[in-house]
């Protein structure tokens, strides 16, 4: 199987193949999830059966439906959280790249000083003030992730225009929309997409933290990482409750991580080979 | 031209002219540069953002005669440059207010907790270092084999997941499965140094093989990069032993990258402490700074905060110098 021109390895297509279902489930969520995510349906703690595969949670709610809505939550909340750094960090850094002077400096110092402070650390003092409602901790860690996007977005900005082969192409007499098709774009996806994944991952992980650390998400939503930190009691009885939704998570971020792998594996081909 | 600084006498050797004592100086400079600004930015976040410390306090029962009373009391109403400079100069004295959850003063609630975290990161630390670059160069030296593959993807996993399905998959099988440690980690102020090692292993473990991965993970490319010089293949070519090129010929070339990621790791452990902390209710700095954020107990969390900042800030400096200190054509006379 083929896909930007290089071959897949069986890793990638095993991500790939869970990135799929992952979204897949998301969206589809309310078809396919047997009960509600908050609805009480028994005793706390029941084991599974034939009708609850996972068996019911601490409040007696079907621990398999809320699986499948915690993958819409949680998939969902990151891809905006990554979709909006993405945007201020891009914009940003071509702006930074294309402005000069002390705009540019200004704003590298800027970062390098948000970069220089543990994440979570910053998250925490920004929550313990303005608390934890979605839209402060959508802005908030869109905010913190930009610096990082930011910093791949300018020196893409600094190099697109003066790579050898466009400059080559347009000596051949190419046309500006062949040149970025043709010779631009194939070398810049592979990584700009390998950046979101891995921006992904982090958005990803990051709020399944709070949400764990009970910072995050709240109840009664149901999202993967608060419903770790829920489950936890029943491991003391051996019981795999909390592992399930971590299992969730931690299949999903291998899963990014192999094509992310392999994304930036099939990149390191030299800068002349775009045609 | 700049005036040379040099070395004194016992440094010599080491720190040569004057080039590399300047850089070094340098990043100290930009390192307490930088803890300066960490402090404006949490004093900033803490007490400058809208919500301020005063609703913070108040929450619910705020209203607006009881709000300009408490910031009155505050002083909440004088400039914020000079709430910072206090704030700040009574930092640095040791003085850090008194939390808002408890009354009791800051600083007596967080030097235990420090200790509690630096003895779990330090635990970590010096079980992961060794391990990751013994098994990096092995890994280097058999490279392309079943062993390479297999450790580069189950390390792959070990870094993608998050920390507690680490911990959780280890409770279930040696604490609850197994019996052999215990799943909450109850260490208080009289425990005994063996006792801490027993009841923090599991937290100890989870932390390892979290940066055990990319520790080795980045010695192993660094030395194979290294691997790819000229002066390698004459050593191949001579009839070396391939273990023996890695270790004494390869090894010393690849250190600073090495010692960079393994500085950066220390860093990572710093905040994936608190994670872990929470995981198995270990007492430590991370656990108190939670509880702090979800009580809005503001001093705390700035002392918390500014801690953990600096350890960072400070670790990341470290790195830094360290990969100076260790790349050899810096140490080179001009």
């Amino acid at each position: 199987m083929r896909l930007f021109g290089s071959k897949v390895t069986v890793a990638a297509q095993i991500g790939l193949a869970i990135i799929a279902i992952n979204l897949l489930v998301a969206v589809l969520a309310p078809l396919i999830a047997p009960f509600d995510q908050a609805e009480v349906i028994g005793d706390a703690w029941a084991d599974p059966d034939a009708q609850h595969w996972l068996g019911l949670d601490n409040l007696g709610r079907d621990l398999f439906s809320r699986l499948i809505y915690g993958a819409r939550l949680s998939i969902g909340l990151s891809l905006v959280i990554t979709a909006l750094s993405f945007t201020i960090g891009i914009i940003a850094g071509f702006g930074a790249s294309v402005a000069g002077g002390w705009v540019d400096m200004a704003l590298s110092r800027l970062v390098d000083l948000l970069l220089s402070m543990p994440t979570l650390i910053f998250a925490f003092i920004i929550l313990s003030v303005l608390g934890t409602a979605l839209p402060v901790l959508i802005i908030t860690i869109a905010i913190l992730d930009s610096t990082k996007v930011f910093r791949l977005a300018r020196a893409v900005a600094m190099n697109i225009v003066s790579l050898e082969f466009v400059e080559a192409a347009r000596v051949r007499g190419e046309g500006w929309w062949w040149i970025i098709t043709r010779e631009i774009l194939p070398n810049a996806v592979p990584p700009l997409v390998a950046e979101f994944g891995l921006r992904f991952c982090f958005t990803f992980l990051f709020i399944a933290a709070l949400s764990f650390l009970g910072l995050g998400v709240q109840p009664p939503d149901a999202d993967w990482g608060s419903m770790v930190k829920d489950y936890r009691d029943m491991i003391n009885f051996g019981g795999a409750q909390p592992i399930y939704p971590a299992a969730a998570i931690a299949i999903l971020t291998i899963g990014v991580n192999f094509v992310v792998d392999w994304m930036l594996s099939i990149h390191s081909r030299g800068q002349g080979e775009g045609a | 031209m700049a005036p040379r600084v040099q070395a004194s006498g016992a440094l010599r050797p080491v720190l040569g002219d004057g080039l590399l004592l300047k850089l070094i100086t340098q990043r100290l400079g930009l390192g307490i540069l930088t803890l300066f600004a960490a402090s404006v930015l949490i004093f900033a976040g803490t007490e400058i953002l809208p919500g301020d410390l005063a609703s913070a306090i108040l929450a619910n029962n705020a209203t607006p005669e009881n709000l300009a009373a408490l910031r009155l009391e505050l002083g909440l109403d004088r400039p914020a440059i000079l709430r910072f400079g206090e704030w700040l100069f009574g930092a640095l004295r040791g003085d850090f207010g008194h939390s808002l959850a408890n009354g009791r003063d800051v600083l007596e609630e967080v030097a235990p907790r420090f200790g509690n975290t630096m003895f779990l990161a330090a635990y970590a630390a010096v079980v992961a270092v060794p391990l990751a670059v013994i098994l990096g160069l092995i890994a280097a030296i058999r490279q392309g084999g079943v062993y390479d593959r297999l450790v580069n993807l189950f390390t792959l996993m070990t870094i993608s997941v998050p920390e507690y399905f680490l911990a959780y998959i280890l409770i279930k099988y040696f604490a609850v499965g197994l019996g052999w440690f215990p799943s909450l980690a109850n260490v208080s102020p009289d425990s005994s140094f063996s006792d801490r090692l027993y009841y923090a292993f599991l937290p100890m473990l989870t932390l390892v093989l979290v940066i055990v991965a990319h520790m080795m993970r980045m010695t192993r490319a660094s030395v194979l990069s290294v691997m790819a010089s000229p002066y390698i293949e004459m050593a191949i070519l001579k009839g070396l032993r391939k273990s023996r090129i890695v270790v004494r010929h390869a090894l010393p070339n690849a250190l600073a990258p090495i010692i960079s990621v393994i500085a950066l790791n220390l860093a990572y452990l710093i905040v994936g402490v608190v994670v872990v902390e929470a995981v198995f209710v270990y007492p430590g700095l991370g656990q108190l700074m939670v509880d702090a954020v979800s009580k809005h107990d503001v001093p705390m969390v700035q002392a918390c905060g500014m801690i953990f900042a600096a350890t960072f800030i400070l670790l990341n400096m470290t790195a830094d110098i360290l990969a100076i200190l260790s790349n050899p054509r810096l140490r080179q006379p001009r």
